[in-house]
Protein backbone atom coordinates (compact mmCIF):
# COMPACT_ATOMS: atom_id res chain seq x y z
CA UNK A 1 0.00 0.00 0.00
CA UNK A 2 1.07 3.10 -1.08
CA UNK A 3 2.59 5.75 1.90
CA UNK A 4 0.67 8.65 0.36
CA UNK A 5 -2.11 8.85 -1.93
CA UNK A 6 -2.38 11.12 -4.61
CA UNK A 7 -5.47 12.78 -3.40
CA UNK A 8 -3.61 13.45 -0.26
CA UNK A 9 -0.47 15.16 -2.82
CA UNK A 10 -3.05 17.39 -3.85
CA UNK A 11 -4.58 17.92 -0.63
CA UNK A 12 -0.77 19.18 0.45
CA UNK A 13 -0.30 21.40 -2.99
CA UNK A 14 -3.48 23.26 -2.56
CA UNK A 15 -2.38 24.16 0.89
CA UNK A 16 0.85 25.31 -0.14
CA UNK A 17 -0.76 27.14 -2.31
CA UNK A 18 1.38 25.30 -5.56
CA UNK A 19 -0.11 25.00 -8.92
CA UNK A 20 0.05 21.29 -9.72
CA UNK A 21 -1.25 19.47 -12.86
CA UNK A 22 -2.47 16.40 -13.44
CA UNK A 23 1.23 14.73 -14.70
CA UNK A 24 2.73 16.25 -12.27
CA UNK A 25 0.47 14.61 -9.11
CA UNK A 26 1.20 11.45 -11.00
CA UNK A 27 5.07 12.10 -10.29
CA UNK A 28 5.51 13.79 -7.06
CA UNK A 29 2.82 10.98 -5.57
CA UNK A 30 5.12 8.75 -6.58
CA UNK A 31 8.55 10.01 -5.71
CA UNK A 32 7.09 11.41 -1.89
CA UNK A 33 6.17 7.41 -1.91
CA UNK A 34 9.25 6.05 -2.22
CA UNK A 35 10.74 8.78 0.36
CA UNK A 36 8.25 7.64 2.86
CA UNK A 37 8.73 3.93 2.17
CA UNK A 38 12.64 4.80 3.03
CA UNK A 39 11.74 6.71 6.46
CA UNK A 40 8.83 4.30 7.68
CA UNK A 41 11.85 2.00 8.06
CA UNK A 42 12.94 2.96 10.86
CA UNK A 43 9.76 2.71 12.26
CA UNK A 44 10.10 -1.39 11.45
CA UNK A 45 13.48 -1.53 13.60
CA UNK A 46 12.42 0.93 16.53
CA UNK A 47 11.43 -1.28 19.16
CA UNK A 48 8.13 -0.49 21.21
CA UNK A 49 10.17 0.64 23.95
CA UNK A 50 11.90 3.72 21.57
CA UNK A 51 9.83 6.91 21.86
CA UNK A 52 9.67 8.39 18.65
CA UNK A 53 12.18 11.27 18.73
CA UNK A 54 11.34 14.99 17.75
CA UNK A 55 14.37 16.42 18.71
CA UNK A 56 18.34 15.09 18.14
CA UNK A 57 19.73 16.30 21.20
CA UNK A 58 18.51 15.67 24.08
CA UNK A 59 18.46 18.25 25.42
CA UNK A 60 15.67 20.05 27.52
CA UNK A 61 14.81 23.47 29.27
CA UNK A 62 17.45 25.97 26.39
CA UNK A 63 15.82 29.87 27.80
CA UNK A 64 17.45 33.45 27.23
CA UNK A 65 17.08 36.12 29.38
CA UNK A 66 14.34 38.30 29.09
CA UNK A 67 16.94 41.09 27.58
CA UNK A 68 16.00 43.37 24.65
CA UNK A 69 19.21 43.08 21.89
CA UNK A 70 19.65 44.89 18.86
CA UNK A 71 17.29 44.96 15.80
CA UNK A 72 17.78 45.44 12.44
CA UNK A 73 16.93 48.44 10.76
CA UNK A 74 13.67 48.92 8.55
CA UNK A 75 15.96 49.24 5.10
CA UNK A 76 17.69 46.14 6.60
CA UNK A 77 14.30 44.40 7.07
CA UNK A 78 12.79 45.00 4.20
CA UNK A 79 16.45 45.05 2.00
CA UNK A 80 14.92 40.97 0.73
CA UNK A 81 11.64 41.88 -0.07
CA UNK A 82 10.51 41.60 -3.01
CA UNK A 83 8.28 44.58 -3.03
CA UNK A 84 7.44 47.10 0.18
CA UNK A 85 5.40 50.33 0.97
CA UNK A 86 5.46 52.35 3.74
CA UNK A 87 8.19 50.64 5.59
CA UNK A 88 5.66 47.37 5.58
CA UNK A 89 6.33 44.32 3.60
CA UNK A 90 3.69 44.55 0.77
CA UNK A 91 2.29 40.88 -0.67
CA UNK A 92 -0.19 40.14 -2.73
CA UNK A 93 -4.03 39.58 -0.99
CA UNK A 94 -4.68 36.60 0.40
CA UNK A 95 -8.16 35.60 1.23
CA UNK A 96 -9.91 31.87 2.44
CA UNK A 97 -7.55 31.08 5.08
CA UNK A 98 -7.82 31.63 8.67
CA UNK A 99 -5.36 34.15 10.16
CA UNK A 100 -3.35 31.84 13.26
CA UNK A 101 -4.45 32.34 17.03
CA UNK B 1 -31.53 39.54 5.78
CA UNK B 2 -34.55 40.92 8.16
CA UNK B 3 -35.64 38.61 10.54
CA UNK B 4 -37.49 39.45 13.47
CA UNK B 5 -35.70 38.33 16.60
CA UNK B 6 -37.32 36.04 19.15
CA UNK B 7 -37.46 37.64 22.88
CA UNK B 8 -34.21 36.79 25.24
CA UNK B 9 -36.73 35.03 27.87
CA UNK B 10 -38.53 33.15 24.91
CA UNK B 11 -35.15 31.87 23.86
CA UNK B 12 -33.43 31.08 27.30
CA UNK B 13 -37.31 29.36 28.19
CA UNK B 14 -37.26 27.24 25.13
CA UNK B 15 -33.29 26.29 24.78
CA UNK B 16 -30.12 25.64 26.70
CA UNK B 17 -27.07 27.48 25.53
CA UNK B 18 -23.35 26.23 25.65
CA UNK B 19 -20.36 28.44 25.53
CA UNK B 20 -16.60 28.27 25.82
CA UNK B 21 -14.01 31.05 25.54
CA UNK B 22 -10.61 31.30 23.94
CA UNK B 23 -8.68 34.48 25.59
CA UNK B 24 -5.56 35.27 24.29
CA UNK B 25 -3.41 37.31 26.75
CA UNK B 26 -0.10 39.22 25.28
CA UNK B 27 2.42 38.55 27.96
CA UNK B 28 3.99 41.81 29.19
CA UNK B 29 7.79 40.70 28.80
CA UNK B 30 10.76 43.18 28.24
CA UNK B 31 11.53 40.69 24.77
CA UNK B 32 9.28 38.36 21.92
CA UNK B 33 9.21 35.23 22.91
CA UNK B 34 11.92 33.76 20.38
CA UNK B 35 13.95 36.74 19.91
CA UNK B 36 15.36 39.86 21.66
CA UNK B 37 13.55 42.23 19.55
CA UNK B 38 11.28 44.79 22.45
CA UNK B 39 7.69 44.34 22.69
CA UNK B 40 6.69 47.97 23.31
CA UNK B 41 3.42 49.33 21.55
CA UNK B 42 3.48 51.59 19.28
CA UNK B 43 6.26 51.92 17.60
CA UNK B 44 7.06 52.60 13.75
CA UNK B 45 6.67 49.47 11.50
CA UNK B 46 9.19 47.05 11.25
CA UNK B 47 11.58 48.61 13.69
CA UNK B 48 11.26 45.36 16.21
CA UNK B 49 12.40 42.59 13.85
CA UNK B 50 15.26 40.59 13.70
CA UNK B 51 16.80 37.63 11.07
CA UNK B 52 14.77 35.26 14.32
CA UNK B 53 11.16 37.09 14.45
CA UNK B 54 11.34 37.58 10.52
CA UNK B 55 11.90 33.82 9.62
CA UNK B 56 15.24 35.04 7.17
CA UNK B 57 17.27 31.43 6.81
CA UNK B 58 19.29 30.27 9.13
CA UNK B 59 17.98 31.49 12.38
CA UNK B 60 17.01 29.66 15.08
CA UNK B 61 14.29 30.66 18.04
CA UNK B 62 15.38 30.35 21.54
CA UNK B 63 12.41 30.31 24.68
CA UNK B 64 12.49 33.62 26.79
CA UNK B 65 12.26 32.29 30.27
CA UNK B 66 10.37 35.10 31.42
CA UNK B 67 7.77 33.82 29.25
CA UNK B 68 8.16 30.45 30.41
CA UNK B 69 7.92 31.76 33.85
CA UNK B 70 4.70 33.81 33.34
CA UNK B 71 2.78 30.95 31.88
CA UNK B 72 3.41 28.51 34.81
CA UNK B 73 2.30 31.90 37.16
CA UNK B 74 -0.88 32.18 35.41
CA UNK B 75 -1.59 28.10 34.95
CA UNK B 76 -1.22 28.04 38.88
CA UNK B 77 -3.38 30.78 39.65
CA UNK B 78 -6.10 29.00 37.05
CA UNK B 79 -5.46 26.00 39.36
CA UNK B 80 -3.97 24.30 36.57
CA UNK B 81 -1.76 20.81 36.74
CA UNK B 82 1.56 22.26 34.86
CA UNK B 83 3.45 19.53 32.67
CA UNK B 84 6.11 18.05 33.82
CA UNK B 85 7.50 17.64 29.82
CA UNK B 86 5.69 19.42 26.88
CA UNK B 87 7.06 20.72 23.50
CA UNK B 88 6.23 23.47 20.69
CA UNK B 89 4.40 22.94 17.83
CA UNK B 90 4.11 24.28 14.66
CA UNK B 91 1.05 25.56 13.17
CA UNK B 92 1.34 25.80 9.41
CA UNK B 93 -0.94 27.97 7.55
CA UNK B 94 -0.78 30.24 4.58
CA UNK B 95 -1.62 33.96 5.24
CA UNK B 96 1.28 36.41 5.61
CA UNK B 97 0.95 37.74 9.28
CA UNK B 98 3.78 35.30 9.89
CA UNK B 99 6.84 35.63 8.15
CA UNK B 100 7.71 31.88 8.48
CA UNK B 101 4.59 30.40 7.38
CA UNK B 102 3.49 28.75 10.16
CA UNK B 103 3.59 30.07 13.78
CA UNK B 104 5.08 28.15 16.89
CA UNK B 105 2.37 27.37 19.18
CA UNK B 106 1.48 24.43 21.26
CA UNK B 107 -0.89 21.58 20.32
CA UNK B 108 -1.45 18.59 22.03
CA UNK B 109 0.64 19.53 24.71
CA UNK B 110 0.19 22.11 26.46
CA UNK B 111 2.20 23.61 29.54
CA UNK B 112 -0.74 23.91 31.72
CA UNK B 113 -3.82 21.64 32.01
CA UNK B 114 -7.41 21.17 33.90
CA UNK B 115 -7.69 24.00 35.66
CA UNK B 116 -10.73 26.12 37.21
CA UNK B 117 -11.92 29.82 37.80
CA UNK B 118 -14.51 30.75 40.10
CA UNK B 119 -16.64 33.86 39.64
CA UNK B 120 -19.19 35.39 40.83
CA UNK B 121 -22.72 36.50 39.11
CA UNK B 122 -25.75 37.05 40.17
CA UNK B 123 -24.73 36.33 44.02
CA UNK B 124 -24.08 33.13 42.76
CA UNK B 125 -20.13 31.27 42.32
CA UNK B 126 -20.14 29.55 38.90
CA UNK B 127 -17.13 27.32 37.98
CA UNK B 128 -15.24 27.90 35.02
CA UNK B 129 -13.58 24.93 34.01
CA UNK B 130 -10.01 25.41 32.33
CA UNK B 131 -9.03 23.14 29.69
CA UNK B 132 -5.42 24.63 28.69
CA UNK B 133 -3.28 27.17 28.84
CA UNK B 134 -0.49 27.23 26.07
CA UNK B 135 2.10 29.65 24.78
CA UNK B 136 2.19 31.04 21.41
CA UNK B 137 3.41 34.06 19.70
CA UNK B 138 1.54 36.48 18.35
CA UNK B 139 1.36 37.35 14.43
CA UNK B 140 2.05 40.46 12.25
CA UNK B 141 -0.16 43.29 11.52
CA UNK B 142 -1.75 43.36 8.20
CA UNK B 143 -3.45 46.24 6.18
CA UNK B 144 -5.15 45.18 3.67
CA UNK B 145 -4.65 48.49 0.80
CA UNK B 146 -6.24 48.70 -3.22
CA UNK B 147 -9.90 48.15 -1.66
CA UNK B 148 -12.09 51.08 -0.88
CA UNK B 149 -12.81 49.99 2.47
CA UNK B 150 -9.17 48.68 4.12
CA UNK B 151 -10.96 45.50 4.77
CA UNK B 152 -9.58 42.68 3.13
CA UNK B 153 -12.89 42.39 0.98
CA UNK B 154 -11.92 44.25 -2.25
CA UNK B 155 -8.36 44.87 -1.51
CA UNK B 156 -5.65 43.91 -3.80
CA UNK B 157 -2.59 44.16 -1.72
CA UNK B 158 -1.87 43.58 1.82
CA UNK B 159 1.27 45.27 3.71
CA UNK B 160 2.69 43.85 6.90
CA UNK B 161 4.30 45.06 10.15
CA UNK B 162 5.51 42.73 11.62
CA UNK B 163 6.56 44.52 14.98
CA UNK B 164 3.97 42.17 16.70
CA UNK B 165 5.29 38.52 15.33
CA UNK B 166 6.84 36.91 17.85
CA UNK B 167 5.65 38.72 21.44
CA UNK B 168 4.38 36.20 23.33
CA UNK B 169 0.69 34.97 23.72
CA UNK B 170 -1.22 33.04 25.88
CA UNK B 171 -4.11 31.38 25.03
CA UNK B 172 -6.52 30.34 27.85
CA UNK B 173 -9.28 27.66 26.13
CA UNK B 174 -12.29 26.89 28.97
CA UNK B 175 -14.46 23.62 28.47
CA UNK B 176 -17.27 23.90 27.14
CA UNK B 177 -19.52 25.99 30.02
CA UNK B 178 -23.04 24.53 30.40
CA UNK B 179 -26.04 24.98 32.70
CA UNK B 180 -26.25 29.05 32.63
CA UNK B 181 -29.62 29.37 31.28
CA UNK B 182 -30.29 32.97 30.83
CA UNK B 183 -27.24 33.83 32.52
CA UNK B 184 -25.02 32.96 30.03
CA UNK B 185 -24.08 36.13 28.79
CA UNK B 186 -23.44 37.52 31.89
CA UNK B 187 -21.39 34.22 32.41
CA UNK B 188 -18.96 34.72 29.91
CA UNK B 189 -18.44 38.50 30.76
CA UNK B 190 -18.03 37.47 34.67
CA UNK B 191 -15.15 34.65 33.48
CA UNK B 192 -13.40 37.50 30.95
CA UNK B 193 -13.68 39.88 33.83
CA UNK B 194 -12.28 37.46 37.05
CA UNK B 195 -9.69 36.53 34.07
CA UNK B 196 -8.31 39.95 33.54
CA UNK B 197 -8.51 40.75 36.82
CA UNK B 198 -6.06 37.44 37.71
CA UNK B 199 -3.80 38.07 35.16
CA UNK B 200 -3.58 41.92 36.21
CA UNK B 201 -2.71 40.89 39.65
CA UNK B 202 0.03 38.47 38.69
CA UNK B 203 1.49 41.32 36.80
CA UNK B 204 2.73 39.63 33.63
CA UNK B 205 0.24 41.01 31.15
CA UNK B 206 -1.57 44.95 30.97
CA UNK B 207 -4.19 43.13 30.28
CA UNK B 208 -6.00 45.95 28.00
CA UNK B 209 -8.51 45.16 25.48
CA UNK B 210 -8.77 48.26 23.66
CA UNK B 211 -5.33 47.75 22.74
CA UNK B 212 -5.90 44.29 22.11
CA UNK B 213 -3.14 42.69 24.50
CA UNK B 214 -6.37 40.93 25.86
CA UNK B 215 -8.59 39.51 22.94
CA UNK B 216 -11.53 36.85 23.14
CA UNK B 217 -13.30 34.84 20.78
CA UNK B 218 -16.50 33.29 21.71
CA UNK B 219 -17.96 29.93 20.95
CA UNK B 220 -21.79 30.05 21.26
CA UNK B 221 -24.23 27.16 20.55
CA UNK B 222 -28.13 26.53 21.67
CA UNK B 223 -29.57 23.10 21.98
CA UNK B 224 -33.39 21.64 23.19
CA UNK B 225 -33.48 20.75 26.71
CA UNK B 226 -32.00 17.35 26.86
CA UNK B 227 -30.66 16.90 23.09
CA UNK B 228 -27.41 16.67 22.62
CA UNK B 229 -25.41 20.15 21.71
CA UNK B 230 -26.26 22.51 18.72
CA UNK B 231 -23.49 23.02 15.95
CA UNK B 232 -21.54 26.10 17.45
CA UNK B 233 -20.05 29.27 15.93
CA UNK B 234 -16.65 31.27 17.05
CA UNK B 235 -17.35 34.94 17.26
CA UNK B 236 -14.32 36.44 16.98
CA UNK B 237 -13.33 40.59 17.57
CA UNK B 238 -14.80 41.10 20.72
CA UNK B 239 -12.63 43.39 22.14
CA UNK B 240 -14.43 44.79 25.77
CA UNK B 241 -16.11 43.13 28.30
CA UNK B 242 -19.37 44.53 27.34
CA UNK B 243 -18.96 43.14 24.09
CA UNK B 244 -18.41 39.55 25.20
CA UNK B 245 -21.64 39.75 27.15
CA UNK B 246 -23.57 41.45 24.06
CA UNK B 247 -21.77 38.68 21.48
CA UNK B 248 -23.24 35.82 23.35
CA UNK B 249 -26.58 37.35 24.16
CA UNK B 250 -26.68 38.05 20.78
CA UNK B 251 -25.16 35.21 18.66
CA UNK B 252 -28.29 33.33 21.14
CA UNK B 253 -30.89 35.58 19.36
CA UNK B 254 -29.73 34.66 16.32
CA UNK B 255 -29.05 31.33 16.43
CA UNK B 256 -32.87 30.80 18.08
CA UNK B 257 -34.09 32.62 15.45
CA UNK B 258 -33.06 30.44 12.64
CA UNK B 259 -33.53 26.86 14.69
CA UNK B 260 -37.30 28.60 14.98
CA UNK B 261 -37.61 28.61 11.29
CA UNK B 262 -36.23 24.62 10.94
CA UNK B 263 -33.11 26.19 9.93
CA UNK B 264 -29.80 24.77 10.89
CA UNK B 265 -26.57 26.11 12.28
CA UNK B 266 -23.68 26.30 10.25
CA UNK B 267 -20.55 26.22 11.90
CA UNK B 268 -18.31 29.17 11.07
CA UNK B 269 -16.52 32.27 12.56
CA UNK B 270 -18.03 35.17 12.90
CA UNK B 271 -17.53 39.11 13.53
CA UNK B 272 -18.81 40.74 16.07
CA UNK B 273 -19.60 45.07 15.65
CA UNK B 274 -19.18 47.00 18.56
CA UNK B 275 -21.57 49.72 16.76
CA UNK B 276 -24.34 47.37 15.96
CA UNK B 277 -23.90 44.62 18.67
CA UNK B 278 -24.75 41.34 16.50
CA UNK B 279 -22.59 39.30 14.38
CA UNK B 280 -21.93 38.62 10.66
CA UNK B 281 -20.29 35.64 9.22
CA UNK B 282 -16.85 35.30 8.53
CA UNK B 283 -15.21 32.38 6.95
CA UNK B 284 -17.33 28.76 6.98
CA UNK B 285 -15.52 26.00 8.35
CA UNK B 286 -17.06 23.79 5.80
CA UNK B 287 -13.62 22.26 5.03
CA UNK B 288 -11.83 21.70 8.14
CA UNK B 289 -9.03 23.75 8.77
CA UNK B 290 -5.38 21.40 8.05
CA UNK B 291 -2.62 23.39 10.39
CA UNK B 292 -0.33 20.15 9.95
CA UNK B 293 0.82 20.01 13.50
CA UNK B 294 4.41 19.21 14.53
CA UNK B 295 6.68 19.22 17.26
CA UNK B 296 9.17 22.23 16.88
CA UNK B 297 12.35 20.81 15.83
CA UNK B 298 14.30 24.24 16.78
CA UNK B 299 13.27 24.05 19.92
CA UNK B 300 13.78 21.56 23.05
CA UNK B 301 11.13 20.72 24.84
CA UNK B 302 10.10 22.49 28.45
CA UNK B 303 10.13 20.58 31.56
CA UNK B 304 9.71 22.86 34.29
CA UNK B 305 11.60 21.83 37.70
CA UNK B 306 8.91 20.79 40.02
CA UNK B 307 10.86 22.52 42.90
CA UNK B 308 10.88 25.82 40.26
CA UNK B 309 7.00 25.58 40.02
CA UNK B 310 6.65 25.37 43.89
CA UNK B 311 8.44 28.29 44.12
CA UNK B 312 6.23 30.13 41.96
CA UNK B 313 3.13 28.66 43.48
CA UNK B 314 4.06 29.99 46.74
CA UNK B 315 5.02 33.49 45.69
CA UNK B 316 1.52 33.67 43.69
CA UNK B 317 0.47 37.53 45.14
CA UNK B 318 -3.39 37.43 46.74
CA UNK B 319 -5.94 36.83 43.69
CA UNK B 320 -8.59 38.99 42.99
CA UNK B 321 -11.56 36.59 44.92
CA UNK B 322 -9.55 36.56 48.22
CA UNK B 323 -8.56 40.42 47.62
CA UNK B 324 -12.44 41.70 47.06
CA UNK B 325 -13.75 38.89 50.34
CA UNK B 326 -10.69 41.57 52.37
CA UNK B 327 -12.15 44.91 50.71
CA UNK B 328 -15.63 43.50 51.39
CA UNK B 329 -15.00 43.16 55.26
CA UNK B 330 -12.89 46.39 55.54
CA UNK B 331 -15.84 48.39 53.78
CA UNK B 332 -18.59 46.63 55.70
CA UNK B 333 -20.60 45.66 53.01
CA UNK B 334 -23.54 42.68 52.31
CA UNK B 335 -23.09 40.03 49.56
CA UNK B 336 -25.18 42.15 47.38
CA UNK B 337 -23.22 44.99 47.78
CA UNK B 338 -20.25 44.20 47.13
CA UNK B 339 -22.20 42.10 43.93
CA UNK B 340 -23.50 45.46 42.99
CA UNK B 341 -19.65 46.88 43.07
CA UNK B 342 -18.71 43.97 41.05
CA UNK B 343 -20.82 44.26 38.72
CA UNK B 344 -20.19 47.88 37.91
CA UNK B 345 -16.19 47.25 37.40
CA UNK B 346 -15.65 49.31 40.69
CA UNK B 347 -13.96 47.52 42.97
CA UNK B 348 -10.19 48.94 42.46
CA UNK B 349 -11.49 52.16 41.49
CA UNK B 350 -13.46 52.41 44.81
CA UNK B 351 -9.95 50.56 46.65
CA UNK B 352 -8.15 53.75 44.42
CA UNK B 353 -10.63 56.46 45.75
CA UNK B 354 -10.17 55.07 49.54
CA UNK B 355 -6.56 54.97 49.64
CA UNK B 356 -6.89 58.45 48.38
CA UNK B 357 -8.26 59.74 51.31
CA UNK B 358 -11.90 59.02 51.02
CA UNK B 359 -14.46 57.29 53.02
CA UNK B 360 -15.49 53.76 51.44
CA UNK B 361 -19.17 54.40 51.95
CA UNK B 362 -18.88 58.19 49.81
CA UNK B 363 -16.31 56.11 47.18
CA UNK B 364 -19.16 53.89 46.84
CA UNK B 365 -21.89 56.77 46.56
CA UNK B 366 -19.67 58.63 43.43
CA UNK B 367 -18.87 55.28 41.93
CA UNK B 368 -21.95 53.32 41.81
CA UNK B 369 -23.65 56.70 41.63
CA UNK B 370 -23.11 59.31 39.17
CA UNK B 371 -20.32 57.65 37.37
CA UNK B 372 -21.82 54.64 36.81
CA UNK B 373 -24.75 56.48 35.44
CA UNK B 374 -22.57 57.99 32.95
CA UNK B 375 -20.73 55.28 32.20
CA UNK B 376 -24.57 53.25 31.27
CA UNK B 377 -25.37 56.22 29.27
CA UNK B 378 -22.19 56.79 27.18
CA UNK B 379 -21.93 52.75 27.00
CA UNK B 380 -18.26 52.80 28.24
CA UNK B 381 -16.58 50.71 31.39
CA UNK B 382 -16.53 52.52 34.38
CA UNK B 383 -12.54 53.21 34.18
CA UNK B 384 -12.91 54.51 31.04
CA UNK B 385 -15.42 56.85 32.24
CA UNK B 386 -12.75 60.26 32.56
CA UNK B 387 -13.07 60.42 35.97
CA UNK B 388 -10.10 59.25 38.13
CA UNK B 389 -10.18 58.19 42.14
CA UNK B 390 -8.09 60.63 42.89
CA UNK B 391 -10.76 63.22 41.14
CA UNK B 392 -13.28 61.89 42.86
CA UNK B 393 -11.55 61.84 46.34
CA UNK B 394 -10.71 65.56 45.51
CA UNK B 395 -14.59 66.14 45.21
CA UNK B 396 -15.54 64.77 48.49
CA UNK B 397 -12.61 66.12 50.36
CA UNK B 398 -14.49 69.24 48.57
CA UNK B 399 -17.93 68.27 50.21
CA UNK B 400 -16.45 67.68 53.88
CA UNK B 401 -14.80 71.12 53.54
CA UNK B 402 -18.46 72.16 53.13
CA UNK B 403 -17.78 74.08 50.40
CA UNK B 404 -19.43 72.08 47.54
CA UNK B 405 -23.39 70.85 49.01
CA UNK B 406 -24.32 67.25 47.35
CA UNK B 407 -26.07 68.84 44.31
CA UNK B 408 -23.34 71.37 43.51
CA UNK B 409 -20.81 68.38 43.48
CA UNK B 410 -22.89 66.43 41.18
CA UNK B 411 -22.93 68.99 38.63
CA UNK B 412 -18.82 69.36 39.09
CA UNK B 413 -18.24 65.41 38.84
CA UNK B 414 -20.26 65.94 35.14
CA UNK B 415 -17.91 68.48 34.31
CA UNK B 416 -14.74 65.95 35.49
CA UNK B 417 -16.30 63.42 33.09
CA UNK B 418 -16.65 65.92 30.27
CA UNK B 419 -13.49 66.88 30.82
CA UNK B 420 -13.54 70.20 32.17
CA UNK B 421 -10.72 69.80 34.66
CA UNK B 422 -10.38 68.95 37.98
CA UNK B 423 -13.43 69.30 40.61
CA UNK B 424 -11.39 72.21 42.11
CA UNK B 425 -11.02 73.89 38.78
CA UNK B 426 -14.38 73.18 37.62
CA UNK B 427 -15.25 74.71 40.97
CA UNK B 428 -13.93 77.55 40.34
CA UNK B 429 -14.79 78.05 36.91
CA UNK B 430 -18.24 77.81 37.02
CA UNK B 431 -18.82 79.91 40.51
CA UNK B 432 -20.12 76.88 42.54
CA UNK B 433 -18.95 77.43 46.31
CA UNK B 434 -21.31 77.39 48.86
CA UNK B 435 -22.10 80.64 49.75
CA UNK B 436 -20.62 80.23 53.40
CA UNK B 437 -19.92 84.58 53.58
CA UNK B 438 -22.67 84.86 56.49
CA UNK B 439 -23.23 88.66 55.61
CA UNK B 440 -24.46 87.81 52.61
CA UNK B 441 -26.40 84.87 53.19
CA UNK B 442 -27.85 87.06 56.27
CA UNK B 443 -29.19 89.44 53.43
CA UNK B 444 -30.44 87.06 51.62
CA UNK B 445 -32.58 85.42 54.72
CA UNK B 446 -33.38 89.34 55.47
CA UNK B 447 -34.78 89.44 52.30
CA UNK B 448 -36.53 86.54 52.50
CA UNK B 449 -37.96 86.72 55.38
CA UNK B 450 -39.31 90.59 54.90
CA UNK B 451 -41.02 88.59 51.20
CA UNK B 452 -42.54 86.35 52.99
CA UNK B 453 -44.29 88.12 56.39
CA UNK B 454 -46.87 85.10 56.90
CA UNK B 455 -44.73 82.01 56.71
CA UNK B 456 -42.18 84.13 59.01
CA UNK B 457 -45.30 84.13 61.43
CA UNK B 458 -46.32 80.44 61.04
CA UNK B 459 -42.56 80.06 61.79
CA UNK B 460 -42.75 81.99 64.79
CA UNK B 461 -45.61 80.94 66.38
CA UNK B 462 -44.41 77.65 66.62
CA UNK B 463 -44.38 75.72 63.10
CA UNK B 464 -40.76 74.93 62.18
CA UNK B 465 -41.58 72.95 59.51
CA UNK B 466 -42.10 76.15 57.40
CA UNK B 467 -38.72 77.15 57.05
CA UNK B 468 -38.88 74.82 54.32
CA UNK B 469 -40.14 77.59 52.19
CA UNK B 470 -37.44 80.04 52.98
CA UNK B 471 -34.96 77.65 52.25
CA UNK B 472 -35.98 77.06 49.36
CA UNK B 473 -36.27 80.89 48.87
CA UNK B 474 -32.50 81.53 49.42
CA UNK B 475 -31.46 78.88 47.76
CA UNK B 476 -32.79 80.05 44.88
CA UNK B 477 -32.10 83.61 45.34
CA UNK B 478 -28.41 82.30 45.66
CA UNK B 479 -28.54 80.13 42.97
CA UNK B 480 -28.73 76.53 44.84
CA UNK B 481 -25.23 77.78 46.45
CA UNK B 482 -25.56 77.32 50.18
CA UNK B 483 -25.63 74.94 52.33
CA UNK B 484 -29.35 73.81 53.19
CA UNK B 485 -28.39 73.04 56.96
CA UNK B 486 -26.63 75.81 57.59
CA UNK B 487 -29.07 78.42 56.23
CA UNK B 488 -32.28 76.65 58.18
CA UNK B 489 -30.38 77.55 61.13
CA UNK B 490 -29.68 81.03 60.21
CA UNK B 491 -33.04 81.44 59.18
CA UNK B 492 -34.63 80.55 62.50
CA UNK B 493 -31.65 82.75 64.59
CA UNK B 494 -33.02 85.56 62.58
CA UNK B 495 -36.83 85.10 63.63
CA UNK B 496 -35.63 84.28 66.91
CA UNK B 497 -37.01 80.46 67.43
CA UNK B 498 -35.41 77.60 68.50
CA UNK B 499 -34.24 74.95 65.73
Amino acid sequence: MAAISREEVAHLARLSRLAVTEEELDTFAGQLDVILQAVAQVGEVAAADIPPTSHSVPLTNIFREDVVTPCLTPEEALSGAPDAEDQRFRVPRILTEDVAS
Amino acid sequence: MTTTLPAYDEVVARYEPVIGLETHVELGTNTKMFCGCPTDFGGEPNTRVCPVCLGLPGSLPVANKAAIEAIIRIGLALNCSIAEWCRFARKNYFYPDMPKNFQISQYDEPICVDGFLDVEVGGETVRIEIERVHLEEDTGKTLHVGGATGRIHGATESLVDYNRAGIPLVEIVTKPITGTGALAPDVAKAYVAELRDVIRTLGVSDVRMEEGSLRCDVNTSLNLPGAEWGTRTETKNVNSLRSVERAVRSEMLRQASVLDAGGRITQETRHFHEDTGDTTPGRSKETATDYRYFPEPDLVPIAPDPAWVAELKAALPELPRVHRRRLQEQWGLSDLDMQSVLNAGAVELIEATVAAGTTPAAARKWWLGELSRRANESGVELAEIGATPAQVAELQGLVDAGKLNDKMARTVLEGVVDGEGSPTEIMTNRGLEVVSDTGALTAAVDEAIAANPGIADKIRSGKVAAVGALVGAVMKTTRGQADAKTLRELILERLGVQG
